[in-house]
Order: C-alpha cells, then structure tokens, then sequence
C-alpha cells in the first residue's frame, strides 16, 4: 500500500515536471540555432547589442521603482493610521484594496483613456498616469503584504511607546514602524516589480517604450531573438523570487505570489 | 446615552474646544480614497455609465441588449469556455500534484524544488510565456516536429496552438502552478489522525478520501476552481501574444476596440467592458464566500 501510493506519487509529478520543463527546454533550444547548423548565444548576443532592449528595460525597472515607492508612501501611512485609530475604516481599505481583481488590466487601461482623454483632466501623454494605473493593478498584492506586516507587530503599543519617547509622526512611521514590517515590504516591492517589469497591457495601451511592447514587438517580427528574450524574464523572474524566498525564510513569513497575466 | 450626552454638555461649556472634539482622525486616510476615486472608482464608473447611454449621451438600454449579437455573444462564450476548461484542469492537475507533494512520501527535495518553482511560474505569463509554447506546440515546434519524426503530425490530427486548446494549454502553465501553490496548505490540513481513525473503523482507502478528505477539501477545491477562472478571464497579455488577436475572446475585443472602434460604437466597446466587470464581481463573490467556508476547515 505504501509502496504503491508512492509510485503513483511519482508518476504524477514526473508527467507534471516534464509538461513544465518541455517548453523551456524546447525555448532554450531553439535560442541556440540562431546560426545555421551549430548551437551557439548569438541570439543572445544580439539582444544585448540591441539599444532598444536597454532602453525599454530600463524604462519599465524605473517605472517598477516609482510605483513601489508610490505605494509604500500612500500604503503604509493610510494603513497604520487605520490599524491605530480606525478599525472600521480598515474594512472599507479592505474591500478597495480588493477591487482590482474585478477590473482585468485591459479593463483597466479602457477606463483610465475614457476618463483622462479629454478635457478637463488630460492625463493619457503623462507618465504619472501610467504609474497609477501599476499601483492599482498591484494594489492587492501590496496591501495584502502592509496589512499581514502590521498585523503581527504590534502596532499600539509601539507607537505609545515611540510618543513616550517623544517621536513624531513621521519619525514613528520611518523608524519604528516600517523596520518592523520590512520583511512584508520587500515581499510586496518584489511582487510588484516583477509584474510591472513585463506588463504589456497598460504600457502598450498607454503607448509607452517599455519592456513588455517591445517583447511583443520582437517576437513578432524576430525568430530566435524572441527564445533568448523568454530564457532571460524566466531567469529574471526566478532571481526576483530567489530574493523574496530568501527574505521570507529569514522573517519566517509565508509567501504571496501572484502577478497579472 | 448618558455618556454622550455629558461629553456634549462638556462640549457647550467649553466652545473653543469643539474643533478638537470631532474626529478628525479619518484625515489620514483621505489620501488613499482619493486614490481609489481617481485611479479606480472613477475609471470603472465611467465605462458603467457609458454603457447606458447612447452618442448623444441619452440613458438607454441598447448597448447592454447589443451585448447578445452572435460575435460578441460567442466571445463570452469562448472566454467563459477557455477560464472554465483551464479552471477545471488546472485544478485537477495542480490537486493531484500538491497530493503527490505533501502525501506520497517523496524525498524533500520534491518540494523543495516545486514550490519555488510553482511561484516562478505561476508569475511567468504574457509574451514570453506565448513564445515559449510557440517554440514547443508551434508549427515547428520542438515536440511538433518530435512528433512527426515519429510518425504523429499533431496539425493533421487537428490541434493548433493558435486555437481553443492551444490558448487552454498555454494557460495551464500559469494555472496549475497557482493551484499547487493554493491547494498545498490545505492537503498538510488533513491530519493524518483523521484517516488513523477511519482506518481503526474499518474504512477502506478510498472509503476515506470519499467520506471524509473530499467532503473537507470541497470547498478550498471550489474556490481554487473559481480563483482559476476569473485569473483566465481577465487574462490579455498571453492570448495577444500567442494568437496576435485571431482569437476572439473578450479582452482581446476590447483591445481592438481601443485601438480602432471596431464595434462602430464607442459605447457597446463601454459595455463590452461592464459585462467583464459584472462576471468578475460574480466571481470575487462567490469566491469570499467559499473561502469564508473553507477557512472553518482549515485553522
């Protein structure tokens, strides 16, 4: 019995492995033809000589960073101030925090160009809207990583204990409250950066030089270029998740994943 | 009510204090509404009302009668199939795989290495996710062409990536690992204790996972089901990539329809928007609910 139910264990996870495994080995094959009849990196050696592949990296990772910074600095006041003084209203961020699952990017990006197109507020040309619109579509994936960070620090009785001292606000924010959730923060930040990093929806919408139109634009009209470009975002994505793994096995934390698809 | 009414007579007495008296402490929280008004409220309200109006901006019902032409109605119909078959599936091979995990006495580094890797991959969709199948299931795909070295064409036996199944396949890679990741807490909740004791009773094996595993994984099982299928509905950037709009699915329609009025009115694309909305609400209802069950289960 014991034997069996081991075999049959081992059997799912070996057709499972290989329906994971089969198509980044078939990618990474393929990257490697790029020269007739040898294996070889000229793919990637193209990639990294094209100036489009920095600039449109570069752009989103600095759009990544801005949206971080963004919400951490509206996050994590709005949700320490509800955890002190607001327990009802904690609720309501709650639930607001939660609505971006019923609006897909798409849905997203459709509604931002209806309501900052026209007159009065013209936003669509300004970058801030684009960093916006990250922030709500990593809203619950942030909020989600504040709230479990606050939620296990006790967030009274640190902050009496910093006004006895004599802090003010900004100093109980920065140098006792968020050391206490670091752990959280990054989670979140790393969340939040792999999913801005290859976002396609937002960015091509928006008609923006980032990451994830170029990708699109190189798959189409490139061969092997595109293979070496899908090996580098999954090697890109295991390094982010290395580093939150890492930061979690450390905080004893458990992880969140999720991203947009 | 004595109390109030003390602190009000309090009050009266010293009127210079009275500012300090309201709360003024939901201030802090004024920026974040704010916020979501502009960025989230403003954006979905907008397309909700569009939907009900007509060009001249007239209240009608049109738009939303609209949404059941045969082209629009076929692709909610093709959406709602392709999160649904990826829900199911997804479900059903994530479960079995998370079983495997936690109960089939595998060495450690089983898990030490599918957990992380469910994370990478439940993260690694859009572009690179379409190419890497396209390099697989393509035309001249690594296994296509493996397949026909050995005697099977899987585009004469009628599969094509660019297609419903193709697109369902492609899907599963994100989906089954999210089910893994969702699904491992609630197989270490059954507690061996449980099946000790259906075993001292004289329950068979599958006795057990019928009678008493099933019943207490139900619910965590259907909330995966629902979380699967409003990830795949929403879903833009892997169908775009894969199937460059030849597939009509709703956010692949409401793309054209940003890009080029391809509907011919701007307010049926509004509505074409509200009708996801309105399917994504459903789900994150039914999915609260569920998981308010299954957490009665799972502490």
């Amino acid at each position: 019995m014991k034997k069996r139910s081991s075999l049959v264990a081992w059997l799912f996870i070996i057709v499972g492995t290989s329906y994971f495994l089969l198509p980044l080995i078939a990618t990474f094959l393929f990257s490697l033809r790029a020269k007739k009849d040898t294996l070889g990196f000229t793919a990637y050696q193209r990639v990294f000589a094209d100036s489009s592949f920095y600039e449109t990296f570069l752009f989103s990772a600095l759009m990544a960073l801005l949206t971080i910074i963004a919400s951490l600095l509206l996050l994590v006041p709005t949700v320490y101030w509800a955890y002190l003084r607001h327990p009802r209203l904690h609720r309501l961020i709650e639930l607001v925090s939660l609505m971006p699952f019923v609006i897909p990017p798409i849905v997203l990006v459709f509604g931002l160009i209806k309501s900052y197109s026209r007159s009065p507020v013209i936003l669509v040309q300004n970058r801030g809207l684009l960093i916006a619109g990250y922030m709500v579509l990593t809203l619950p994936y942030m909020y989600r990583a504040i709230d479990a960070g606050l939620r296990a620090t006790n967030v009274k009785t640190l902050t009496e204990a910093a006004q006895s001292l004599g802090a003010g606000w900004p100093r109980i924010i920065w140098q006792v409250i968020v050391p206490n959730v670091r752990g959280a923060l990054v989670n979140g930040a790393f969340l939040t950066f792999a999913t801005v990093l290859g976002e396609l929806t937002l960015a091509q919408y928006l008609a923006w030089p980032a990451f994830g139109p170029y990708l699109a634009r190189i798959s189409q009209n490139k061969a092997y270029e595109p293979a070496a470009l899908t090996i580098i975002s999954f090697a890109l994505t295991w390094v982010i998740f290395g580093v939150v793994l890492l930061v979690n096995s450390k905080d004893q934390q458990q992880t969140q994943f999720g991203g947009t698809h | 009510m004595a109390e109030q009414a003390s602190e009000r007579g309090r009050g009266a007495q010293w009127q210079h204090l009275d500012l300090r008296r309201i709360n003024w402490s939901w201030l802090g929280t004024v920026p974040f509404f704010l916020f979501a008004c502009a960025f989230l409220v403003l954006p979905s309200a907008s397309l909700v009302i569009g939907s009900f109006q007509d060009n001249e901006g007239n209240f009608t019902l049109q738009n939303i009668a609209d949404l059941g032409q045969p082209s629009i109605l076929n692709a909610y119909l093709l959406s709602v199939q392709v999160s649904g078959v990826t829900a199911l599936l997804g479900t059903l091979v994530g479960g079995l795989l998370a079983w495997a995990m936690v109960l089939g006495r595998l060495p450690r580094f089983v898990r030490a290495f599918l957990i992380p890797f469910s994370g990478v991959a439940s993260n690694f969709a859009g572009v690179p996710l379409a190419f890497a199948f396209i390099a697989t299931l393509g035309r001249v795909g690594f296994v296509t062409v493996l397949l026909k070295n050995l005697g099977f064409d899987l585009y004469d036996q009628g599969f094509n990536l660019y297609s419903f199944w193709g697109l369902s396949a492609t899907y599963l890679y994100f989906q089954i690992p999210l089910v893994v990741l969702i699904l491992t807490p609630a197989f270490e909740a059954l507690r061996p204790q449980w099946r000790e004791a259906a075993e001292s009773l004289g329950a068979s094996g599958g006795y057990y996972w019928r009678s008493v595993a099933l019943p207490i994984l139900t619910p965590a099982l259907l909330s995966t089901v629902v979380l699967l299928f409003g990830n795949a509905f929403g879903a833009y950037a892997t169908a775009y990539a894969l199937t460059g709009g030849s597939l009509n699915i709703v956010p692949i329609m409401i793309g054209a329809q940003i890009q080029g009025d391809i509907l011919h009115n701007p307010n049926l694309g509004y509505a074409l928007a509200f009708g996801m909305m309105v399917i994504m609400t459903l789900v994150l209802a039914l999915y609260s609910w569920l998981q308010r069950r299954s957490a009665r289960w799972l502490q």
